[in-house]
């Protein structure tokens, strides 16, 4: 076997991109979301949600693809009610977004019972390191088209943002309402569409989770993994790009603590697994002070109003 | 009883009873020997693990005359278990309630079996004592580590370096026992043989499991075992990269078609099974019940395309072995640490072993 230390850093690459993909299409989502102005927390329960109906949605027809596009759907039924509830007077959309991760989980243990035991048909990956002769390294350059998907939607999202016109209105609903009705734009129209548009991202996440890695369904399979993802946002101060870099970096942090142990690093195990979470609350200390860090922050949100 | 205390189903019952004696004078007699088993489990009973290994002994029990069962799952460690193991008294008539899962005991299946004395109480943990708690309540409890000795013999025989990697959850002296007897078997047929650790801090993190089998087979492990509740995930990433695996709890088999080896698993229908025909036949209910191989509370899953013909062998002998009484825990035993921490012959069910905090030598790993 190699030195100790490549054998740490193959494990972080490899956890990068195994682990990040849920976290990159729900902080994606999210940051959708808010860019209009809304907060959705409930992109947890969509999560979960998604990761049931994608599961069944394999099992029953055979084809995960169609799992991942299922998954989606609910995404987008879930994050719609959000946007539309939402819009009424007097609606608190933390309020909401908190009722709708309960009502996502809860929905997604009560259908998925029946689903628990059966192996459904799992997502293909591309194998991207064979040439290199390293089972490890192979292994870690097994990557699911799902990673390539998320980082060319970031792209997308990042350049549309700045260069459409659509992405003018989103921007603009989440920075000043007044300014986006004097124009004549329908702010909870945008919101609506954003909120569901982020749901459908959320909603592919869980499809990731349960139909490639870890490749189950379960109860546990989670564990809040859509509420890192909305606190990534946060941390990659809603730009696309950098929603990504976190995503990767917190699946990177995430290897650390089974990867020291494999290595013979076995003591203060509680601490290398929550490498992932002490490695955030470092960079936010270290970034939220800046003057820069306010200005980004989209002007209607309910945290920064 | 004051009569605030009262309780709906109290008074029901108390209404059901005076009906039933004016109407159904056999209805009685019937009771005495007909067992009506109620069975609370904490997750579902289709978790491949735990709860499943529960299920699948029930479900050999409802084939035999003169029993019925009555099962609920999903019922949380809370006031809620006291409500669910009521109401299958009260409503199903049941006569003898298993609570299967570590945190019912105390105050919730304690406290019922104050309430209700004819009802037997049995609690799957070896919780119960004879001094405080009522006499109709008991525990049951197999040691699972002798069928992980099993394991670790068929792992050693059926990998190159005896290099067995070993997903943790917690810890606690259970989990510890069966990574050690896992090293005991496999050094018994391959004294070079080693175990590899990773804990996960917890009982159920899919993806933490995931990432702690690729770092296991990463680190060059042929065999891959674990002790999480339910072992799906860690059985299936290992097939996943081609190593082999043995599981836990329940029979994981189907997850690996070709690196199964064996896996450890209670056998829970010899301990119900006795518990009917002792109703049955209107003797008490044994209070304290545990045992292993010796006493025929375990069995190992049948083998699969993982393991070699002398592994079979072999560990068929252990199965032997243990049934006659062979000790695991023997000899001058070095913590990896180097502390002695076995200086004599240890029966298999000896307390000192319940209260186990150290790992041997030879397994890489770490109880903080």
């Amino acid at each position: 076997m190699d030195h100790p230390i490549v054998t740490v850093l193959i494990a972080m690459l490899g956890g990068a991109i195994r682990v990040s993909t849920p976290f990159m299409f729900v902080a994606l989502g999210e940051t959708l979301t808010e860019k209009s102005g809304r907060i959705n927390l409930g992109l947890e329960g969509t999560l979960v949600l998604g990761a049931m109906v994608a599961y069944a949605t394999s099992y029953l027809s055979g084809n995960p693809w169609l799992g991942v596009l299922a998954a989606g759907g609910a995404g987008v039924i879930l994050g719609g009610l959000h946007g539309y509830i939402c819009k009424l007077p007097k609606v608190n959309d933390i309020a909401v977004g908190i009722a709708f991760m309960s009502f996502g989980t809860g929905l997604a243990f009560f259908f998925g019972k029946p689903f628990i035991q059966p192996s459904a048909p799992h997502l293909d990956s591309i194998h991207l390191g064979d040439w290199t002769g390293n089972p490890a390294l192979a292994q870690a350059l097994e990557v699911n088209p799902l990673f390539f998907v998320g980082i060319g939607l970031a792209i997308a999202m990042a350049w549309a943002l700045k260069n459409t016109k659509w992405g003018l209105i989103v921007r603009m609903a989440g920075d000043s309402a007044a300014a986006a009705k004097a124009m004549g734009v329908s702010v909870d129209l945008v919101r609506f569409l954003a909120t569901a548009a982020g749901g459908f991202m959320a909603g592919i996440g869980g499809a990731f989770l349960s139909l490639y890695y870890p490749g189950i369904w379960n109860q546990g399979l989670s564990s809040g993994q859509g509420l890192m993802a909305v606190a990534l946002v946060i941390f990659a101060r809603w730009d696309p790009i950098r929603c990504i870099i976190a995503a990767l970096l917190f699946g990177a942090a995430g290897a650390i603590g089974p990867s020291l142990q494999a290595i013979g690093i076995t003591q203060g195990y509680y601490f290398f697994n929550a490498a992932p979470y002490i490695l955030t609350l470092v960079i936010m200390i270290l970034s939220a002070g800046s003057k820069g860090a306010a200005r980004e922050a989209p002007g209607e949100l309910s945290i920064t109003k | 009883m004051p009569f605030n205390n009262l309780s709906r189903r109290t008074l029901l019952k108390a209404g059901a009873a005076t009906l039933a004696s004016v109407a159904l004078p056999f209805g009685i007699a019937r009771a005495q020997t007909a067992v009506i088993l109620g069975i609370v489990y904490v997750g579902p009973k289709d978790d491949f693990g735990w709860n499943q290994a529960h299920a699948v002994s029930v479900g050999t029990l409802k084939a035999l005359p003169g029993i019925t069962v009555v099962e609920e799952e999903n019922v949380p460690e809370t006031d809620a278990v006291s409500k669910s193991m009521e109401s299958m008294i009260n409503l199903d008539g049941a006569n003898l309630i298993l609570a299967t899962s570590f945190g019912y005991y105390n105050p919730f299946v304690v406290d019922l079996a104050k309430k209700y004395p004819d009802v037997q109480f049995r609690h799957a943990a070896p919780l119960w004592n004879k001094d405080k708690d009522p006499a109709n309540a008991g525990s049951y409890f197999p040691y699972l580590n002798q069928a992980h000795y099993v394991d670790g013999v068929a792992a050693g025989l059926s990998s190159k370096t005896g290099k067995i990697g070993f997903v943790a959850a917690k810890p606690i002296p259970s989990v510890l026992s069966n990574i050690n007897s896992v090293l005991l078997g496999a050094r018994s047929v391959n004294p070079a043989a080693t175990v590899q650790v990773i804990v996960t801090g917890d009982w159920s993190l899919p993806v933490r499991e995931a990432e702690a089998t690729n770092a296991l087979v990463d680190a060059g492990c042929e065999v891959i075992t674990c002790h999480v509740d339910s072992p799906k995930v860690v059985i299936q990433t290992a097939e996943g990269r081609g190593v082999k695996t043995c599981g836990h709890n329940a029979s994981q088999a189907p997850l690996a078609p070709t690196g199964f080896i064996t896996g450890a698993e209670y056998k829970w229908e010899t301990i119900y099974k006795s518990y009917a025909d002792d109703i049955a036949a209107g003797t008490p209910l044994p209070n304290f019940l545990v045992g292993g191989y010796n006493n025929d509370m375990l069995r190992n899953t049948a083998y699969g395309a993982g393991a070699t013909p002398e592994a079979i062998k072999a560990a068929d002998a252990a199965i032997e072995a243990l049934k006659g009484g062979f000790k695991i825990y023997t000899g001058t035993l070095k913590d990896n640490k180097g502390n002695v921490v076995v200086d004599k012959d240890y029966d298999n069910y000896d307390p000192y072993l319940d209260g186990m905090g150290w790992l041997l030598e030879g397994v890489q790993g770490s109880t903080t």
